[in-house]
């Protein structure tokens, strides 16, 4: 029998390490212990699956603590459920996975990310000896046919295929040509490419092998977010791993080709995110976007020809090449081939990562396999594609996931952060939090967005505030096109996206806001009045006393009152109220 | 007026093998100020002129690529740093109430030191564990699902950690 615990990055921080280590202290000598990855399930963490010799699913255990260990050990020698029957993850939990279609996440949490023979028995470098093979092998020109023929497309949010990228990089002359993953996964909100690395290390590596042989690269280099630094030990670990078993290095498995790996650890930068920013900063400069053309595949990284796609995208690639082009393209819509995967996240109810065959709708992701807003409270909006993108409100629900129906809709596709809001969420807010970000993170060079996202900001700053002036929302929109229409780079042309897209579908907020001097969400703390209801307020006293500021005046077993003029707003009344009373007014 | 280079006295022997790693190779000065900031914890201003000067460029310019990344620091962190996520997700999950009680608590505004130079508070982008939100790391060690008292509570410990220590 063999128990394996799910450690990633949120695993750990929710325990897993001391359960993990818990186990170790009582294992008896028929069980063994292991680590996986993570299986995205991240609002049952920590998670514990047992499996037996033939490697099939027992158990899945949930919300493990290091004081089930004892419980869970007696298990495994004696098999009654009947101890565990609380851990056992529940039918509708478990429905979480099985709406799911994993491509690029087939490995996550099953296989253990720091054992190159787990990775081998799951299929890992299949694809690789594929391509390899002396006889029956793929020409570079025919892995890049296999690629178009699947309609993959860059996963990092832009959705440009894939395929064209390559054949470009391929066609460029020069004999000296990299390749480049991109993990400066910056997304506020997406946590997908971090979860890959975690968990899969090998589908990576393999994925991008893939990717060099396909353009003729001799040299492959990760550049990794420095925030992440498990995911960096991994693939590191990984990288050693491949390369002692030949697949990394000269002359890989007996073939022509020849290839090498590194890993560069960025150093927080949003706009490295951007391909010419990111080679930038891989050449030891500030990252500032270059103009465009010269494309990357004529002249990137040293100025020779370069190809960078995102994590997911390799992720995806030794799949299509073993399943064949078509298996890939047979699932999604016309326009949006294969699948995707989304970080699940906000007021959800289950919240974690998810991937799903392009087409099915927003709905179907966020109800039945999220199962719905947390609290039973209402479903608002939904925000896609993070600072580039926008929030699509409730009766676009419907709308299935596709890069042009995304876009449509003024949100995009975006690496696929998803998080989702409830009633409680101020959208004018969330368009200020969002130029917080980009305001912040313009690199400067461009004066419309340098300038352009401050001024943006400002101007929300003081709409939430209450300062909002008459002509606002106007000075807004102008704004936004300016910007857009006055950046280089993807960072600036995308940053009036969250403004305009809650602009499009929240403006009586933005004029409630305004005009009114109101925060429809009662979220704005200085547009927030509290209130006491007579008829509800049993005079118990406990506000009065809470209160910092004695703006609560009343007597025992009357109905209380909230001085306007004193009250700071600081909720502390709304948080201490046993019966409801308090009011956001 | 002296100069706040020649003011600052940081070993600089302990930068040498990076120096001699790194220093040839091409583009390579953001590992070799990554390395630097690992060794010294942050970025003495000497330090910076010492890698200028190796790897024959200028201050200005060295100085231009670190202050360009958030991940580098111009003074120095407590041993406890701090690093409050406020991603959208943490954001949309109260990040801020978790912000202001840290301040409060600990007396110290984002990007500061408490005055016993135990805690260093960043307010950060995005984590990537936003499963947990709203999180912060402190140090290593990561920690989800946080509200004002929880987050109190683990600063508590730090400190009652460190009091039982000293």
């Amino acid at each position: 029998m063999r128990i394996a615990v799910g450690q990633g990055s949120c695993g750990i921080a929710a325990g897993a390490a001391k359960v993990c280590a818990a186990l170790q202290e009582q294992l008896p000598p028929n069980v063994k212990l292991g680590t996986v990855g993570c299986i995205g399930m991240c609002w049952l963490e920590p998670i514990v699956d047992i499996y037996d010799d033939d490697n099939t699913l027992l158990h899945r255990l949930v919300r493990v603590r290091p004081e089930d260990a004892a419980r869970i050990l007696k298990w495994t020698q004696d098999g009654e459920d009947f101890n565990i029957m609380d851990l056992i993850i529940g039918k509708d939990d478990a429905q979480f996975l099985t709406q799911q279609t994993r491509i690029a996440l087939r490995n996550c949490g099953l296989i253990d990310p720091e054992s190159i023979e787990s990775a081998l028995a799951a299929g890992g470098y299949s694809a690789v000896g594929r391509i390899l093979s002396a006889d029956s092998g793929m020409t570079p020109e025919e892995v890049i046919e296999c690629i178009k023929v699947s309609g993959l497309a860059g996963r990092g949010g832009a959705g440009f295929p894939t395929w064209f990228k390559w054949n470009a990089a391929r066609q460029s002359p020069g004999n000296e040509k990299y390749l480049i993953c991109n993990a400066d996964e910056g997304d506020p909100g997406a946590f997908m490419d971090r979860a890959v690395i975690e968990s899969d290390p090998h589908t990576l590596i393999e994925g991008m092998l893939i990717g060099a042989y396909a353009i003729g690269a001799q040299e492959a280099i990760v550049y990794v977010r420095a925030e992440y630094p498990l995911a960096i030990r991994r693939l590191e670990h990984a990288i050693e791993e491949a390369r002692a078993a030949g697949y990394i290095g000269k002359n890989i498995m007996g073939s022509d080709f020849s290839c090498e790996f590194r890993i560069k650890a960025g150093a927080g930068a949003f706009v490295c995110g951007e391909e010419t920013a990111l080679i930038e900063s891989l050449q030891g400069q500030r990252g500032m976007p270059r103009l465009k053309p010269p494309f990357p595949a004529e002249a990137g990284y040293w100025n020779q020809p370069s190809n960078i796609n995102n994590v997911e995208t390799f992720a995806n690639v030794a799949w299509i090449i073993n399943n064949g082009g078509e298996a890939f393209a047979a699932m999604g819509t016309a326009d949006s081939k294969g699948t995707k995967v989304f970080a699940l996240t906000g007021k959800i109810r289950r919240g974690g990562l998810v991937e799903i065959p392009m087409g099915m709708t927003l709905r179907q992701v966020i109800f039945d396999i999220g199962g719905g807003i947390r609290d039973g409270k209402a479903f608002k909006a939904v925000q896609m594609g993070g600072p580039s993108g926008g929030c699509i409100p409730a009766e676009l629900l419907d709308t299935v996931i596709d890069y042009k129906k995304l876009a449509a809709t003024g949100a995009i596709m975006g690496s696929g952060g998803m998080v989702v809001m409830d009633a409680d969420t101020c959208m004018v807010s969330m368009a200020k939090f969002f130029l917080d970000f980009t305001a912040k993170e313009s690199c400067g060079k461009c004066v419309h967005c340098r300038i352009g996202t401050k001024r943006l900001q400002e101007i929300l700053t003081r709409i939430v505030e209450g300062n909002g002036r008459a002509g606002d929302i106007e000075l807004l929109e102008e704004l936004c096109l300016a910007v857009r229409d006055g950046a280089l780079c993807g960072l600036g042309q995308t940053a009036p996206n969250p403004v305009l897209s809650t602009l499009r579908y929240f403006r009586d907020e933005f004029e409630a806001h305004i005009r009114d001097k109101q925060c429809p969400a009662h979220s704005c703390t200085a547009l927030l009045r509290y209130g006491i209801d007579a008829d509800t307020c049993r005079g118990c006293t406990l506000c009065a006393k809470k209160c910092p500021v004695s703006a609560i005046s009343g007597t025992a077993k009357n109905a209380h009152r909230i001085d306007p003029d004193i009250c700071v707003r600081c909720g502390a009344c709304y948080a201490v109220c046993k019966f409801g009373a308090v009011r956001k007014l | 007026m002296e100069c706040a280079c020649t003011k600052q006295k940081s070993d600089l022997s302990l930068l040498a093998p990076v120096l001699a790693e790194y220093a040839s190779v091409r583009g390579s000065l953001i590992t070799i100020l990554q390395k630097a900031q690992e060794i010294y914890g942050w970025l003495p201003v000497d330090v910076i002129y010492h890698i200028a000067e190796q790897t024959g460029t200028t201050p200005a310019r060295v100085l231009g690529v670190a202050t360009f990344y958030t991940q580098f620091r111009f003074q120095p962190v407590g041993k406890y740093l701090i690093m409050l996520c406020d991603g959208t997700a943490c954001h949309v999950n109260g990040s801020a109430a978790i912000a202001a009680a840290l301040r409060e608590y600990l007396h110290v505004e984002n990007g500061g030191t408490t005055a016993d130079g135990l805690f260093s508070l960043s307010i950060v982008a995005c984590l990537g564990c936003c499963s947990l939100s709203p999180v912060m790391m402190v140090n290593e060690d990561t920690y989800g699902s946080l509200t004002p008292q929880s987050a109190l509570a683990i600063m508590k410990d730090i400190q009652a950690k460190e009091a039982a220590q000293a």
